[in-house]
């Protein structure tokens, strides 16, 4: 083709609509066409990451060690939406469907949070949030999964608490989204330092969050030693960040209402 | 006209994108941390540039000069999804950790670059080889650079433990230099240094001459 014929309009238009056209039926089977794939993993990534919260399975493992698979084990969970703000259960909102992070950013199923409470920086709190609980035979909660998420250094991190049947001493805990340093404040996925977690005291005696991030722990034995965690060397402004975002949501504004329900065995 | 052979392979040392072109450095500092991102990310690299050279060659003869650029940026972004979305499919895990590096491959000189500059002027098959070749200039310079800081940073190597590092209970004390950005670019100078002392044709001539030392009395 000529240089005339390929710079006439008519080319220009031919040849510009004609790739569009070829590129987004080409971006839009792909993407419709991966979709249920993608899906699916961002599904297990999550199921995963309760089950390592919750102790039901190792750090990075598929299946645990009968062979049990992450779905598989994810059944044991009860799956509910809570309500933040009376503590109990929200019976109209099928859990599959509920989208807690969307819904902190609907103007009529969140609130604006005043800069003395935001202290995890969220900026708005939903109304509704989602547990996975685990029953005993008796019926009694066995443990009690929470989602929580606050800022760290370089972005909000996302996580996940258990609880034990106590309703006070923690399970462990897992995060499965952050922008934190690696090396530095990235060791919040480090399966030792999460290890610490497990047995901590989350509330003291009159029930209020006290979970701590200290540069040394009080001595061994002591009440205080519980209720601490040690810091990540080199990232102050994620430990901080951990300890507000836990603190938060085990508080009245998060699911300390509805934990407060749990232990009275009101739900 | 060159070989085919030339074509595939003179971007490895001889003529580097990275090294020569200094081309591409954005993505070198960002996704190097640790092998595994680096390899998927040479993958979806070498994929998108060999492709976008295919097709913006076999539309050279129709193609508007004065949409051309566009045109190729529209090729380019449709392949970059099309590698973001089947990574997010398949590589889940990894995918979550190159986060928005993948979807920037649309912003490397590099693949506009060949495509502008090589693609432009040759046939298809060329243009695919050449496509390659540069992926795999970029990829042998991406995986030097991983090969140096996931181990010095992390004491690990495609995940697996070479030095046991203090954070688990070991001897080793990663380097948190090498954790960051800026050490690639430590990395990527020491490297294009080694290659002009190899070869010395990549040396560039000097834009102007030093000056001897003066006292400052005779500046004056």
């Amino acid at each position: 083709m000529s240089q005339r014929n390929r710079d006439s309009i008519g080319n220009i238009l031919t040849v510009a609509i004609s790739v569009c056209l070829v590129a987004s039926i080409l971006v839009s089977v792909a993407a419709v066409g991966l979709k249920p794939a993608q899906d699916a993993n961002r599904l297990l990534n999550q199921r995963q990451n309760i089950l390592v919260a919750a102790g039901l399975l190792a750090d990075g493992a598929r299946s645990d060690e009968q062979g049990r698979g992450i779905n598989e084990l994810f059944e044991q969970f009860e799956v509910r939406v809570v309500d933040l703000r009376t503590g109990g259960f929200v019976d109209d909102i099928d859990p599959q469907d509920f989208d807690q992070l969307r819904s902190a950013r609907d103007p009529a199923r969140s609130r604006r949070l005043d800069s003395d409470e935001d202290k995890p920086t969220l900026r708005r709190l939903e109304q509704y949030g989602i547990v996975y609980l685990i029953r005993g035979d008796d019926g009694g909660v066995q443990k009690t999964v929470l989602p929580v998420r606050g800022m760290g250094l370089w972005g909000t991190m996302f996580g996940y608490l258990a609880i034990d049947g106590d309703l006070v001493t923690a399970e462990g805990i897992s995060f499965y989204r952050h922008q934190e340093t690696p090396g530095l404040g990235g060791e919040i996925e480090n399966p030792r330092w999460r290890a610490q977690w497990e047995g901590l005291h989350l509330f003291d005696d009159q029930g209020r969050p006290t979970v701590e991030l200290v540069k040394t722990r009080a001595p061994e034995g002591s009440d205080a030693r519980k209720r601490q965690v040690d810091m990540l060397a080199g990232a102050t402004l994620t430990s901080r960040g951990v300890e507000n975002l836990v603190n938060f949501w085990l508080s009245d504004l998060g699911y300390g209402a509805f934990l407060e329900n749990l232990r009275r065995g009101e739900v | 006209m060159s070989s085919s052979k030339e074509v595939l392979f003179s971007p490895i040392f001889d003529n580097n994108p990275i090294a020569l072109q200094v081309l591409g450095i954005c993505s070198a500092l960002a996704v190097t941390v640790s092998m595994v991102n680096t390899l998927v990310m040479c993958a979806a690299v070498i994929f998108v540039c060999a492709f976008s050279n295919l097709f913006v060659s076999m539309l050279r003869s129709v193609m508007p000069s004065s949409i051309r650029i566009i045109i190729q940026m529209t090729i380019i972004a449709s392949l970059v999804i099309l590698v973001d979305q089947v990574i997010q499919a398949y590589a889940y895990e990894v995918s979550q950790r190159l986060s928005v590096f993948v979807g920037l491959i649309i912003t490397n000189c590099i693949v506009l670059g060949r495509a502008e500059g090589f693609a432009l002027q040759n046939g298809p098959y060329m243009s695919f080889l050449d496509g390659v070749g540069n992926g795999l200039g970029y990829s042998v310079l991406l995986i030097l650079v991983a090969l140096v800081r996931e181990p010095l940073g992390a004491g690990t190597l495609m995940g697996y433990t070479l030095f046991l590092s203090v954070n688990d209970g070991g001897w080793y004390i990663g380097n948190g230099l090498m954790l960051l950005a800026p050490s690639a670019f430590f990395i990527i100078g020491l490297a294009i240094w080694g290659l002009r002392a190899w070869k010395p044709a990549q040396v560039e001539p000097a834009d102007y001459e030093i000056a001897e030392n003066v006292q400052y009395r005779e500046a004056i």
